[in-house]
């Protein structure tokens, strides 16, 4: 074998693992996937064979799914726009902390020790009757009564900030980490105020950074399903809850197939709209 | 003497040899594959062998003081005497389970402890069943025989479960809040009296909410006549109630703290809060919701080992210990067994054997309407 062809080669020898891996752990359950939203679902929930469009057709035509398909990408906005106003001065502060950077950023991914679950239920704790805030204001004399504050939109919200948080605070502070503060103070001394500094020149070189981190969100905020079912009402749910009613109440895993790749499809479509304007680098260098 | 080696040795060994440079990387390389290769072939056929010498056998369960008990009075004897361990996991739904089992290799799953006669059905409809042999379970004999028909007149030919024990779905509520006389008087009612209006409670499970809807609504839940007055009910439920919970923690945890005051709730789970002091009150409206629970050996497993598991776990002094550990009174007839003393104090019990003062699900009827029922109880759920 020549030199060249062995080199030519190596790379592919070297990606092996990781190919055979992605391939038998995502495409090919992908696929299974796919071919299931073209089965069809009997009255006792046993699965038949065939090649039918029943279920796209129904997920991509019934209001109820473009309803709470729509809530969902509203929740996973607000969240977004909420850990984005959040994240960022703590990611501000931690980037220009001098010294403890490192601590700072242990604190940060803390949270990511106890299982999201606890963390979740941890608000029952929290905002519950006889919960924290309750008992502080009804012994404050604030209120005679505890106030109802769970099982609503706002605490889904809260939850899914609670959980998504340090995931835009990482993308944002590695990219205010890698501006250089003499920037700043060439600005500063050209005139500037603080203020104007940080707008004209540290916020539009960090905004990568800060759609890394909304990305990140928007899409894990969205795929959601434990929140909704720890913190929210009878009516709150979003789309994956729909994939999991479908798949395990319903049994109907073909609808849940369809219902499942709808939901990839549109979250697909934000990264490639995102990938097209601002690359995946960013996102690689704030998950890293 | 002569010491068998694992494979982990044999690969320390093997690695060594190569550091050493007593083999090259090629063949070193070669004979990891070949391990590899030959580990690959062999695991489907494994099972085969493993089924000879049975270890352990799995059990699922609805976790909680159930598991607890089941822990205590049941598996930890059985190993003890049989030396087979019982892994226990736990699932907060029938419906998640079946998911589960449907997903997973034959022999996976062993025995779950499954709700009502609807996932009896269900199991057979997916083909999970298997075959008792009866003369292997003695204790058997001694449960009632009115719990043993519906499983009977699914699978004439042979049992694939054992009934295990009973209870009922009721409506319980906070006293400090509902008085007795009162939840007597609007029975199903009370669910959507504006009344208590975020203080309201309800399991997410469709069938429940159906036949609470029913209920509401006058209707013999076994035969719904004007099924749009039963999900104007649940609308109704829905937009009272603060929260629909998913388990059995997380009733007993909203109504301990108060969250709400009222719901219907699970016989055994609302006997252990009252255990712990709570003032809850519970009551079976007429019609109220029996059920029955069995230990269902699924299709793939060792049967013979999960029978005596089964004998074991029937046996009174197992049977009782367990049924007062969780509250739930058993499967064992009252007439043929001395129960003790606290099983007849338990929500549901029927010391006549009969079961008559219960009204179960008929499963051909519920079964028949699960998938467009489930499937509208999500939409109703969600504001539609």
């Amino acid at each position: 074998m020549s030199v060249e062809a062995r080199e030519a080669r190596q790379p592919w020898i070297l990606l092996s693992p990781a190919l055979t891996a992605v391939t038998f752990l995502l495409f090919v359950p992908l696929l299974f996937i796919v071919v299931y939203s073209f089965w069809l679902s009997s009255a006792t929930g046993a699965d038949i064979p065939a090649f039918s469009f029943e279920n796209w057709e129904e997920a991509l035509t019934d209001p109820f799914y473009r309803d709470i398909l729509l809530n969902t990408l509203k929740i996973a906005g607000i969240t977004t726009i909420v850990c984005a106003l959040m994240g960022y001065p703590a990611a501000y502060f931690i980037a220009r902390a001098r010294g403890n950077k490192a601590f700072l950023l242990l604190l940060l991914i803390l949270p990511f020790w106890i299982s999201y679950i606890i963390r979740t239920m941890s608000w029952i704790n929290i905002l519950g009757v006889s919960g924290a805030v309750n008992w502080l204001l009804v012994n404050l004399g604030l209120t005679e009564e505890p106030i109802q504050m769970l099982y609503n939109e706002t605490t889904v919200i809260l939850g899914l900030v609670h959980f998504l948080l340090p995931f835009m605070v990482l993308n944002v502070f590695v990219s205010l980490d890698g501006i250089d503060t003499n920037l700043e103070d060439a600005a500063t001394s050209l005139g500037a105020t603080k203020w104007q500094a940080f707008l004209q020149v540290t916020l539009p070189l960090s905004l990568p950074g800060l759609a890394a981190g909304g990305l990140l969100c928007f899409v894990l905020g969205a795929g959601t399903y434990i929140t909704p079912m720890v913190l929210g009402g009878p009516r709150d749910a979003m789309f994956a809850n729909l994939v999991y009613e479908a798949i395990i109440t319903q049994l109907n895993w073909p609808l849940g197939s369809a219902l499942s790749l709808m939901l990839l499809i549109v979250l697909g479509a934000l990264v490639l709209i995102y990938n097209r304007y601002l690359g995946m680098a960013q996102l690689v260098k704030g998950l890293g | 003497m002569t010491r068998k080696i694992d494979d982990t040795t044999r690969y320390e060994r093997l690695l060594e040899r190569y550091r050493n440079g007593d083999l090259d990387r090629r063949s070193f390389l070669g004979l990891i594959g070949a391990a590899g290769v030959a580990y690959g072939l062999q695991t489907p056929f494994a099972k085969y062998a493993h089924a000879q010498d049975v270890s352990q056998i799995r059990f699922d369960g609805w976790g909680g003081v159930v598991s607890e008990a089941f822990r205590e009075y049941a598996f930890d004897p059985y190993t003890e005497k049989t030396g087979i361990e019982v892994v226990d996991g736990t699932f907060s739904g029938g419906d998640e389970y079946l998911a589960q089992v449907r997903a997973s290799q034959p022999g996976e799953y062993n025995i779950a402890h499954l709700s009502g006669v609807f996932d009896y059905a269900r199991y057979k409809n997916f083909d999970l069943t298997t075959q008792l042999n009866l003369d292997n379970i003695p204790n058997f004999e001694l449960v009632m025989d009115r719990l043993v028909e519906p499983y009977r007149a699914i699978t004439p030919d042979a049992l694939s479960a054992v009934p295990y024990n009973y209870g009922t779905t009721g409506l319980a509520y906070n006293r400090a809040y509902i008085s007795d006389e009162e939840m007597k008087e609007k029975g199903a009612r009370s669910l959507i009296d504006p009344a208590y209006e975020g203080k309201i409670g309800g399991w997410s499970d469709w069938r429940t909410r159906i036949w609470y809807g029913a209920l509401a609504t006058d209707q013999d839940p076994n035969d719904i006549q004007d099924m749009e007055a039963v999900w104007d009910a649940i609308r109704q439920h829905r937009d009272l109630a603060l929260k629909y919970w998913g388990s059995g923690a997380e009733l007993m945890s909203l109504l301990a703290e108060e969250e709400i005051y009222v719901t219907e709730g699970w016989s055994g789970r609302i006997a252990a809060l009252q255990e712990q002091g709570h003032d809850i009150g519970y009551y079976d409206p007429p019609n109220g919701f029996g059920w029955q629970e069995c230990l269902f050996v699924i299709k793939g497993s060792p049967v013979a080992a999960c029978e005596e598991l089964l004998n074991f776990m029937l046996a009174p002094e197992t049977s009782i210990a367990v049924a007062e550990g969780q509250n739930y009174p058993p499967a064992l007839d009252g007439t043929k067994v001395d129960l003790g003393d606290k099983i007849p104090t338990l929500p549901a019990y029927d010391p006549t054997g009969t079961l008559s003062g219960l009204t179960f699900a008929d499963p051909e009827y519920w079964n028949g309407n699960e998938a467009e029922w489930s499937k509208e109880f999500s939409r109703v759920q969600r504001g539609y």
